[in-house]
């Protein structure tokens, strides 16, 4: 995680997140996501390989089609990215979404 | 992933009878059941399921779009359909607004990555507003198949 140098309240904030949860980024954890997004003044653009989409957007969230395992980069740039990333990062990767991982769902 | 892959044509409804949710759900799971896609017997089940989620969040995402699903045991793949209605359901969408058309999807309980690729090309397009337009306009079933085939097709390229 890196800051740039804060010039006229441009600040921008990434991290890199796995997914976690055995169903994967599916509607409601999308929804989810979005939810926390939205919470934020900041821009925040989610990226894997293929493309760059608008996190705070459920359809284009949707398209990320993002599997269990899967790496997503997480972007903020805004006055309050910091605090977007660190929320984000937490429901991804230690809330997974209040779903079951992979392990916690054989155990079932 | 394409729409020819799991959408079953014969079962899309060009002009829904139905004119509430859940209706337009009963509808819509019918007209799969009747071209056998969901096994036998099943169509019941999915319907109290598909509501019951539906009823949790809503999948009408906006732009007069729904896209109700849910996973089932009674199908091995993704097996989808779409209904069109021209008075507009309401499916307590997020931006508040009536929904045109509505991309029904059963998925396999055991295949979560299987659901999220079928999700993937279904928002890919319903994302374009040409692609939501074109289906708007369609008043077939022919019509709406050919609309699909034809991304299907260009999007290989």
């Amino acid at each position: 995680m890196q800051a740039e140098e804060n010039t006229l309240e441009k600040v921008v904030f990434e991290t890199s997140v796995e997914i976690k949860n055995a169903d994967g980024l599916h509607m409601r954890p999308a929804m989810q996501f979005v939810d926390v997004a939205n919470k934020f003044e900041c821009d925040i653009t989610v990226s894997n390989k293929a493309n760059s989409v608008d996190g705070k957007s459920i359809m284009q969230m949707s398209m990320l089609a993002a599997t269990c395992g899967t790496k997503l980069k997480i972007k903020a740039e805004g006055v309050d990215a910091q605090q977007a990333i660190n929320a984000l990062r937490e429901l991804v990767e230690e809330e997974h979404f209040d779903e079951p991982t992979p392990s916690e769902q054989k155990k079932r | 992933m394409k729409f020819a892959d799991f959408v079953c044509f014969e079962a899309i409804i060009p002009e829904l009878k139905a004119k509430s949710r859940n209706g337009v759900i009963t509808e819509l799971v019918s007209a799969l059941d009747k071209t056998g896609r969901l096994g036998k017997n099943n169509s019941k089940e999915i319907i109290k399921a598909v509501i019951k989620r539906e009823k949790e969040a809503s999948t009408g995402m906006g732009k007069g779009v729904a896209v109700p699903h849910v996973k089932s045991r009674a199908v091995k793949d993704v097996v989808a359909t779409i209904g069109q209605s021209s008075i507009g359901i309401d499916f307590s969408s997020l931006d508040k607004k009536l929904v045109y058309s509505v991309i029904l999807l059963i998925s396999p309980t055991d295949d979560p990555d299987r659901h999220l690729q079928a999700m993937e090309y279904v928002f890919k397009y319903l994302q374009d507003e040409k692609f939501r337009k074109f289906l708007r306009q369609s008043k077939t079933a022919e019509e709406i198949e050919d609309l699909l085939t034809e991304v299907d097709e260009n999007s290989s390229i």
